[in-house]
């Protein structure tokens, strides 16, 4: 009798647990708990980025070690780590919230792919942002062999081939890191820094050295301001409620910072 | 076993060869242009297309070129041996090499694989040393000289002992350098003759300790030197076995000291940086043959030519 039963107890249990799988509603994900920024109390930093003194002599770069790149750019291109304009304006300068946020605040991960491309045998964008568990994007543009070579310490690095122009590798990072630096030891030119943080107040600074961040809680923060050649700057500011307030940096030739 | 002497010559150059071009792959920092091993980008290692071995890719891929025809070479060594020489502990010097060159050949893998880490990338560098002096002893044991010399050899044991610490602290001094390459500890001191301007560091860190311990070690290296190359002048002058490789070792050591000033003081020029790899790897071996042949005398057994 037991064993009589037993079959299609065996039978209906496993078409259960099929039905239970194949279910077409899964619950929603439950919405990532904790404080919301109120929109109507935001404020913003915003401000721009100098470098005071004599300028640095440009640099060029030696790129005779690969034919396709002297093709795309020429020999000696000139070297994009130091871009300052006639008004002192300074680029490429990773602008973060680097402390003074409360914690409880939650922000939802964007799913927007950032993209990082190697075109003309140099990374461009050379400085980026990125948040936590947002997909990065790395694209080959040139008709050569490039290396992704990501070194981090708090980030697992890696070190990837890309052999095919058009080739394409997404990458997340999992842990705040400021900065993580791409290279590619094929061509020991090849630089990118990628500021990893766990919110959505960054910015990098253009030609015109401006930043702004916005939507900020009211509160007090620590800013800093990454250059990879003059290191770092920072500054304490108070936002209050729907306070747009102004900050800005000042970089010398000596190194600063860490 | 003239043929034999002849193949173990060009091992050991190819091995030279292959140091110096391990050498380029440091000093131009390419050691992470070929993210895959053994493939390359994919390729089987002896299909990659050379007109794609642009930028850093050459000196890595033609590293690891050169260091297949090293291991190829070993294995015809072995067999070399097997087939032509008598002595049992010359072929088992022989398969030590061949065991080595396959180790190296692993450790070279898993350095790229690991992303270069520090530990496995110095004992690479230090393995290469030792496999270098394998290919070099092998050499000097099939060579004519030592299997019919024409005079009595010497017998000096204080010199003996003293050639084998020789030895011994340049190998340690080779792997301090290596350690102070891939630990970027090149420039932790960035002056010369003067470490910022004293006779100390004035600031101890461990790149400044790495950094200084290794010219520390080329002082000590070079006073016990001296009074080797100065022992074997005064004692044995009548031993052209002996003086030639002293002379030798005197001049590369002048060698090496100016190299490892240049490369302080030219911010370690890719060549000039290689040029003192390859150069402490001449070094080390011939302090070792030196030291071999001061042990020439307690090798006693005839060895029938063939």
């Amino acid at each position: 009798m037991r064993t009589r039963l037993l079959a299609p107890s065996l039978l209906l249990g496993t078409l259960a647990t099929f039905a239970a799988c194949a279910s077409p509603a899964p619950p929603p994900a439950p919405a990532p708990k904790g404080k919301r920024v109120d929109p109507a109390t935001a404020g913003s930093i915003s401000g721009t980025v100098t470098f005071a003194g004599r300028k640095p002599a440009p640099r060029y770069l030696n790129m005779g070690s690969d034919p396709a790149c002297v093709e795309a750019v020429g020999a000696r291109p000139r070297d994009q780590a130091v871009v300052i304009a006639n008004n002192g304006a300074l680029a490429n300068v990773f602008v973060y919230v680097k402390a003074g946020l409360d914690p409880d605040y939650t922000f939802d991960t964007p799913t927007t792919v950032v993209s990082l491309e190697q075109k003309g045998c140099e990374y461009v964008p050379r400085v980026i942002g990125v948040r936590v568990g947002q997909p990065i994007e790395v694209t080959n543009d040139d008709p050569t062999f490039h290396n992704v070579h990501a070194v981090s310490t708090i980030n697992q690095p890696f070190n990837r081939g890309q052999p095919m122009q058009g080739s394409r590798e997404r990458h997340v990072f999992t842990a705040p890191e400021v900065m993580v630096e791409f290279k590619c030891d094929v061509h020991r030119w090849m630089t990118a820094w990628i500021g990893v943080v766990a919110h959505p107040f960054f910015a990098v600074t253009g030609a015109d050295g401006s930043f702004r961040l916005d939507g900020l809680p009211p509160g007090t923060y620590t800013i800093e301001a990454w250059h990879e050649t003059f290191g770092t700057k920072t500054a304490t500011v108070t936002v209050g409620p729907s306070q747009a307030q102004l900050t800005s940096f000042t970089f010398t030739a000596a190194k600063t910072g860490k | 076993m003239r043929w034999l002497h002849r193949y173990t010559c060009l091992l050991a150059a190819a091995t030279l060869l292959l140091i110096t071009a391990g050498g380029m792959v440091t000093s131009t920092s390419s050691g992470l242009s070929v993210p895959d091993w053994p493939t390359t980008y994919g390729y089987q290692m002896f299909a990659f297309p050379l007109n794609r071995m642009v930028g850093g890719i050459f000196y890595e891929h033609g590293h690891r070129l050169i260091a297949s025809a090293v291991g190829f070479l070993t294995i015809g060594l072995v067999v070399f041996l097997w087939r032509v020489e008598p002595r049992r502990w010359v072929r088992r010097l022989g398969w030590l090499a061949l065991a080595a060159v396959i180790a190296q050949g692993v450790l070279g893998g898993l350095t790229v694989l690991f992303l270069l880490p520090d530990p496995i990338s110095i004992s690479h560098a230090g393995l290469a040393q030792i496999f270098f002096c394998l290919t070099v002893t092998l050499a000097l044991v099939t060579s004519r000289t030592w299997l019919r010399p024409t005079r009595p050899s010497v017998d000096d044991a204080s010199l003996r002992t003293r050639m084998v610490w020789l030895t011994a602290l340049v190998y340690v001094q080779v792997l301090l350098g290596a350690t102070m390459r891939h630990t970027g500890a090149g420039l932790a001191i960035p002056t010369f003759p003067l470490a910022f301007g004293h006779l100390l560091p004035p600031v101890w860190t461990t790149p400044i300790a790495i950094h200084f311990s290794h010219r520390v070690g080329a002082l000590v290296v070079t006073i016990l030197a001296l009074a080797n190359i100065a022992t074997v002048w005064s004692r044995h002058r009548g031993h052209p076995e002996l003086t030639r490789p002293a002379l030798l070792l005197l001049l590369e050591i002048a060698t090496q000291i100016t190299l490892g000033a240049l490369v302080v003081l030219t911010a370690r020029q890719p060549i000039i940086n290689t040029l003192h790899v390859a150069t402490g790897a001449l070094v080390l071996v011939t302090s070792l043959v030196l030291t071999l042949r001061t042990f020439r005398v307690r090798f006693i057994q005839a060895v029938p030519a063939s």
